[in-house]
């Protein structure tokens, strides 16, 4: 590009790219949203069935995932530090750590589900609860798997972006001059993050003693 | 467009966007914001004209009181076809995509949009939502309506709702990815001096749009996605058997139904700014107004979906709240309305087409607008919102109001976009005739909700024949009126004379560049004018003395 192209109209830099994920974050917030809308207003209309239906949830499997999870963060806030500082190496090592404890959250929601099953928590089909309270109880298992299947999903296209840093890093495409990709997927798996804060008490300390 | 015919031809052909590869490939691996506007352009045009299909089989069967060509079930699918592929294959679209995508890089004198790769994969993300529902419609056709509401569309529908559900939810995607590139765009690729109160309204009309694209399209996703889930599994947290809420689901889907509105209406009151200005050869009166306009149109048009369930059950005061909301649109909008008018006010006036089709849309939003106030009322909606007054009300301010406006800008942009001129008559006669077209078929419905009419009834009381008539007459005047610019432009590409490069002496800076213009948009910086639509109507008095 010549210099008096460059006058003419630019191409996207980096701050461009960087808008761009945060608006993107935004829309990610409305989808999420709308869950947590409808979460709330099935949970006004059904107070003692949630509370009840929470208690079936694995609350041991949900809080390890729970320190699983903000401690990923942790390591990926570093690694994208360490890369802007020009730590190459040690940031290889934090998104390697990232993208392990992302795996490892993602066996145990694995496990929880095969438990989930096997307890007959899946609100359609043979479901473990009768009564009065059976179908507000299904709509929480229903919300519980639309909303933490929802985050996997996210958490699933979250690890690929690691990967994909992974390899860049260690490679030497994102240096410390070229440092934006890894601090956009610090930015997103940020957001991965965020929803668990807010999925983990909704779901797991619904009136919990 | 008189004066441009007089110009000589420009000069030799020089290398635009159009000549840089001919191959279908080159097209379908384009990151050229110019080339995807016209993928998005023939797409639309196609989806158009299955909705307007659609639409006239309806009519059609509506100039008699009993069944003559068709079933009930059949009924149903056409207008639930039409609803589905007009509103988010055709007018979520049309100026957004096409027109938008296209002037926005060369509005803010950038070389494309800020992310080139997201938006040619907007348009695959459309096509293949598209395809979805093709599908649909080859396998049979849903029945709910374009709203879907359950439990009618979880519960009983026999028809393909899920293959239209998901159509819908991916073509969601391409619109969040547009509106997303048209933030960062606007934000970012602004030539040096071009200051946000420098800026074309249509580039603020589209930036408020986007906005709404990217914030309200992800809750129609995940509406649609808990409403197939019901569907699928038997259970969901709309379903009052088990003491779910299926009036949650009308909330969620107005919450983006209602913005939706303005995503058809804001860019085409962007257009109708650019036009009128135009050929009024005035600058636009109050221009700081208009924009503060189109921000509060879109930030309180996130505020009144309630007014779409007065008579769904919710709560007396949520009514009222959005009842009252509802009015506050009606300010900004007004506020627009009576800008145009007195951007006329003391013009400098020509009729060429685009100021046709742009000073119809002025009149038909207006009795759009209007009409929409009664529905807001809410006396007056329990009464009217069963009825055709509801049907009219809301094509006048989409069919009426967005799609005039897209034509306007089709018109208007048409020499830029292909560098070829189009018939000056065909044209204005095309404009004519479809604005009288349009209100023969809209306004007797007015009539016939005041009287009573049931909208989405098959048949009717023999009383309301006569109304019936002559709406499906004024409709095939206007399916007359929607095809001739089918044929004259599509001419004027084929064989139309040069245009030159600003064929209307406009005044943005699309309009200093060649026509067609070169691949990366400018040859030369543009030069920023001090302020935006610098016309001066005695100046073009004179001149046309
Ligand atoms: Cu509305």
């Amino acid at each position: 590009m010549s210099a008096s192209a460059e006058a003419v109209g630019r191409r996207a830099n980096d701050t461009d790219s960087e808008v761009g994920l945060w608006i993107f974050l935004a829309s990610e917030v409305m989808f999420f949203g709308l869950l947590f809308y409808g979460y709330t207003i099935t949970r006004i209309n059904h107070p003692q069935a949630f509370a009840d239906a929470s208690a079936h949830t694995d609350l041991l499997l949900g809080s390890v995932n729970a320190f699983v999870l903000f401690t990923s963060s942790l390591t990926m806030a570093l690694a994208a530090r360490s890369l802007r500082l020009g730590a190459q190496r040690a940031s290889v090592r934090l998104l390697a750590a990232t993208l392990a404890l992302g795996i490892l959250f993602l066996a145990i929601k694995c496990y929880e589900y095969h438990v989930d099953i096997e307890s007959h928590l899946v609100p359609w089909g043979d479901f473990a609860v009768s009564g009065r309270l059976a179908g507000g109880e299904r709509l929480f298992f229903f919300m519980y798997f639309v909303m933490t299947g929802a985050h996997a999903i996210h958490l699933t296209v979250g690890l690929g972006v690691l990967s994909v840093m992974l390899v860049g890093v260690a490679r030497g495409t994102y240096t410390e001059q070229n440092s934006q990709a890894v601090e956009l997927a610090a930015l997103y798996w940020a957001l991965v993050d965020t929803v668990w804060i807010f999925l983990y008490p909704i779901l797991y300390l619904v009136h919990r003693p | 467009m008189s004066t441009a015919i007089a110009e000589p031809a420009a000069p030799e052909p020089q290398s635009n966007y159009l000549t840089n590869g001919y191959s279908l490939w080159s097209w379908l691996t384009t990151t050229d914001h110019k080339r995807i506007a016209i993928l998005y352009g023939v797409t639309i045009t196609a989806f158009f004209f299955i909705g307007g299909a659609a639409a006239t089989l309806m009519r059609l069967e509506l100039v008699s009181p009993t069944p003559i060509l068709m079933s009930a079930g059949t009924y149903n699918k056409l207008f639930t076809a039409h609803g589905v592929i007009m509103v988010w294959f055709f007018l979520i679209p049309s100026i957004p995509a096409t027109l938008g995508n296209f002037l926005i890089p060369l509005m803010v004198g950038a070389k494309d949009v800020a992310l080139p790769r997201v938006n040619l994969l907007s348009w695959y993300v459309f096509a293949l939502g598209g395809c979805f529902v093709i599908v649909t419609l080859i396998a049979g056709g849903i029945d709910t309506g374009w709203t879907f509401y359950t439990p009618y569309s979880t519960r009983f529908s026999q028809t393909q709702v899920i293959y239209g559900l998901v159509g819908v939810f991916v073509t969601g995607f391409s619109s969040i990815m547009t509106g997303l590139n048209f933030i960062v765009t606007v934000h970012r690729l602004r030539a040096p001096g071009l200051t946000w109160f420098r800026l074309p309204l249509f580039v603020w009309a589209i930036y408020a749009t986007s906005i709404i694209l990217v914030l309200a399209t992800p809750v129609l996703a995940m509406t649609l996605l808990l409403l197939a889930m019901q569907r699928v599994f038997g259970l969901g947290i709309f379903d009052a058997t088990l003491g779910g809420d299926p009036v949650l689901f009308q909330h969620m889907f107005w919450f983006y139904s209602h913005p939706a509105v303005y995503i058809m209406v804001l860019p085409a009151m962007g257009v109708a700014s650019e036009v009128i200005t135009c050929f009024a050869r005035k600058p636009v009166f109050g221009y700081r107004t208009m924009a503060y306009a189109i921000a509060a149109i879109a930030a309180f048009g996130f505020m009144v979906w309630g007014h779409h369930m007065f008579v769904a059950g919710q709560s007396l005061y949520a009514s009222l709240v959005f009842s009252f909301l509802s009015y506050i649109v009606a300010i900004p909008s007004a506020i627009k309305v009576f800008n145009w008018t007195a951007t006329l006010y003391k013009g400098s006036i020509t009729f060429e087409a685009p100021m046709l089709y742009a000073l119809g849309f002025v009149g038909l939003f207006l009795i759009g607008g209007l009409t929409g106030l009664y529905l807001a009322s809410l006396g007056m909606d329990v009464d009217l919102s069963r009825t055709y007054f509801v049907v009219a009300h809301f094509h006048y301010i989409m069919v009426g109001g967005s799609v005039m406006a897209y034509f306007a800008g089709l018109h208007f942009w048409w020499p830029k976009i292909t560098g070829k001129l189009y018939s000056e008559s065909g044209s204005r006669l095309a404009a004519i005739v479809i604005f009288v077209g349009f209100n023969l078929t809209f306004f007797p419905q007015f009539i016939l909700g005041i009287e009573g009419m049931p909208r989405r009834y098959f048949e009717y009381s023999p009383h309301f024949q006569f109304l019936n008539i002559l709406s499906s007459a004024g409709a095939s005047i206007l399916a007359a009126g929607y095809v001739l610019p089918l044929i004259y432009l599509t001419w004027s590409a084929l064989h139309g004379a040069r245009a030159p490069d600003n064929p209307w002496g406009a005044k943005g800076l699309e309009w200093q560049t060649r026509s067609p213009p070169p691949v990366e948009n400018f040859d030369a910086p543009p030069s920023i004018p001090e302020r935006p639509y610098d016309y001066d109507p005695e100046a073009a008095e004179e001149a046309r003395r």
